[in-house]
């Protein structure tokens, strides 16, 4: 290829410039399509996504109690309220000071049964149990108060304290996950 | 790195040298074929130091991990079989582990010394970056390394730590998405050790090759200097070899001392005592600290209230050494003509010592005992709007306002000049 036809001389588009950009386009997607499992075998695999719930025994958990399970590898709060801090937790939904505004009601489908990974929203550390400015849960890595709806309410953490998914199957059986 | 006017003698080397001419490239960066300002004081030893400390990681980890096992539940007792069982096996890990903290030391000499005679200036910028991205290859290998001993302050390290890419949540679960896929599950557990394993036996051996750049691009310029003006004619060098090989394995000697004070004597003070405690990821330890090198910066990222923020306000204390030589408008490199830059420099190290003194204490511990006192969030506050001011503010102000001191025309001439004063 020693000349140049008419159109290149012109300096327009030629069908070599087409096939140029079809080539590095279809090189681009073959490298990302190479790319990607690469990248997600980072992603949790099948044996880890599998351990999705555990079934807890409630009778067992005095009232005015916390207990602490295991779940995915993060600890899980199931607190057993007390009518009083119920009524605290409830008082507290409008409160000025919420900085990720929820009702307890929301959080609870059962008041008395208080269900949240006690993972601490800032970053990760687990909050100690009847502490704080709440007398509910303080986290000691940064100090982040949550109150007894595991609302955060002053401190780093941006949001409450999680609620997982969970459900009732019986009056003393819970499944979480 | 430059040409090589190395020419051996010996039939055999030479045969050896016209095939592969490594030997001149030996010669001419680290032998007497390297010309390096005369004037070279003991600040400019910790460089080399720094090159024998990554030679001892490295070799100290690969015999470690002839003994470890990287899974969650053998972990801790391996690194008890290293200490207990293993010939000499407490000897090689607390080498490696005290060692990690004098890497650092090292280190961050250096890089005070360039801050402080101005070797970021042009035109070794790009010496500059490579310096920093070893720096922060080496944070996140120590990071890494800390995370193997599957003690309580390595589980609560790593969570805390990787939690900071969960700030990063710009739309509905992003955050998480981004953390699951850092972990390999919900929560750090033996997939995040495996991978950090993994990347902790691979990051040294990148670092290798960043130094080996970095050793290149410093040979372009060659060596700045305590006067940090360029040298010039031949009587403003001397070989590097034999007159700064000497003086460098002189002050190695010297180094080696204190290490192994640290390592024979006192070789878990750098350590947290938590971390002989195997990791339970349902207790977090009553007050979690990172290594102390980390410190100022976990300062930085606890004294902001948001956690975006915070993260960002971190991670920007370290990436805004990238831009010092463009903040310093300075003509004159060495801070010894400059004399306001040489005191905020050193008011800059006292207060950034001071942000790594906070990032030991609880938030609202009582530092200073008046007007109610005051506590250690406060202090940070105030700590870390200085040490953004130092960058933002005052070196580029102070670098293109101050009167500087004469500067001698030579290094050779300010040499003669001292001979005769002394
Ligand atoms: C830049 C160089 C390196 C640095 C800064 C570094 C840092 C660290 C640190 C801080 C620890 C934790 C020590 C402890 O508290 O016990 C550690 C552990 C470990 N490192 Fe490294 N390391 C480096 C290179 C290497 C290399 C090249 C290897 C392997 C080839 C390695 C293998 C290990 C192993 C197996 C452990 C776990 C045993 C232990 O905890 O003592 N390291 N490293
Ligand atoms: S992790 Fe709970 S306050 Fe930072």
């Amino acid at each position: 290829m020693t000349t140049k036809d008419q159109v290149e001389q012109e300096e327009g588009v030629t069908r070599r410039d087409f096939l140029y950009v079809a080539t590095g386009a279809v090189g681009a997607v073959g490298a990302a399509s190479v790319v990607w499992p690469l990248v997600d075998q980072m992603n949790p695999s099948a044996d880890v996504l599998a351990l999705a719930s555990v079934e807890v025994d409630l009778s067992a958990i005095p009232l005015g109690q916390t207990l602490k399970i295991l779940w995915r590898g993060k600890p899980i709060f199931i607190r057993h309220r007390t009518a009083a801090e119920i009524e605290a937790a409830i008082a507290d939904n409008g409160a000025i000071d919420l900085i990720d505004p929820e009702d307890d009601q929301a959080r609870a489908e059962r008041p008395e049964w208080l269900i949240m990974v006690g993972v601490c929203t800032h970053l990760g550390c687990v909050p100690l149990d009847q502490r704080g400015d709440f007398n509910a849960w303080f986290c000691p890595c940064h100090g982040s108060h949550y109150d007894i709806s595991g609302r955060i309410r002053k401190g780093p953490a941006p949001r409450n304290l999680e609620v997982p998914k969970y459900a009732f199957l019986n009056d003393t059986t819970v499944k979480i996950g | 790195m430059g040409s090589s006017n190395y020419q051996p003698t010996n039939k055999a080397v030479k045969w050896f040298e016209d095939r592969l001419p490594i030997l001149g490239l030996m010669h001419s960066t680290l032998g007497a074929g390297y010309l390096a300002p005369r004037n070279l004081n003991y600040w400019w030893n910790f460089g080399s130091l720094a090159g024998f400390m990554l030679v001892v990681q490295i070799i100290t980890g690969v015999i470690l991990v002839m003994h470890y096992t990287p899974h969650v539940d053998m972990a801790f007792r391996a690194v008890e079989h290293i200490m207990r069982d293993v010939n000499y096996g407490w000897l090689i890990r607390y080498t490696h582990s005290n060692g990690a903290s004098m890497f650092f030391v090292v280190v961050y000499i250096h890089i005070l010394r360039g801050m402080y005679f101005g070797s970021y200036k042009s035109p070794r910028e790009v010496l500059w970056f490579l310096g920093l991205v070893i720096y922060l290859l080496m944070m996140a290998t120590g990071f890494m390394g800390y995370v193997l001993p599957w003690g309580q302050m390595s589980f609560w390290g790593a969570t805390v730590i990787t939690n900071l890419f969960g700030a990063f949540d710009f739309y509905e679960g992003m955050g998480e998405s981004i953390l699951h896929l850092l972990w390999g599950g919900f929560a750090v557990d033996n997939p995040t050790l495996q991978r950090f394993f993994s990347l902790h036996y691979l990051l040294p051996f990148v670092i290798v090759g960043v130094v080996i750049l970095h050793i290149w691009a410093l040979h372009l310029p060659g060596s700045n200097n305590p006067l940090g003006i360029d040298a010039k004619g031949p009587g403003d060098k001397i070989p590097f070899h034999p007159y700064y090989t000497a003086k460098d394995l002189f002050g190695l000697s010297f180094f080696i001392v204190i290490l192994a004070i640290f390592i024979f004597y006192m070789p878990n003070i750098m350590g947290h005592p938590d971390n002989y405690i195997e990791a339970n990821p349902m207790v977090t330890p009553p007050h979690i600290v990172p290594e102390w090198y980390y410190l100022p910066f976990y300062t930085i990222l606890k004294a902001v209230p948001d956690k975006l923020f915070g993260v960002i306000a971190m991670f920007a204390s370290i990436l805004i050494f990238f831009v010092l030589p463009w903040l310093d408008g300075s003509k004159i490199r060495s801070a010894k003509f400059r004399p306001t830059t040489a005191f905020f420099f050193w008011l800059f190290l006292l207060n950034t010592l001071y942000l790594g003194y906070l990032g030991t204490k609880l938030p609202d511990e009582i530092m200073i005992d008046m007007a109610g006192g005051i506590d250690a969030l406060t202090m940070g506050r105030i700590s870390s709007i200085f040490y953004f001011a130092y960058f933002i503010v005052i070196v580029p102000l102070v670098s293109r306002m101050e009167s500087t001191k004469p500067v001698p025309i030579s290094i050779a001439q300010s040499v003669l000049d001292a001979n005769k004063k002394g």
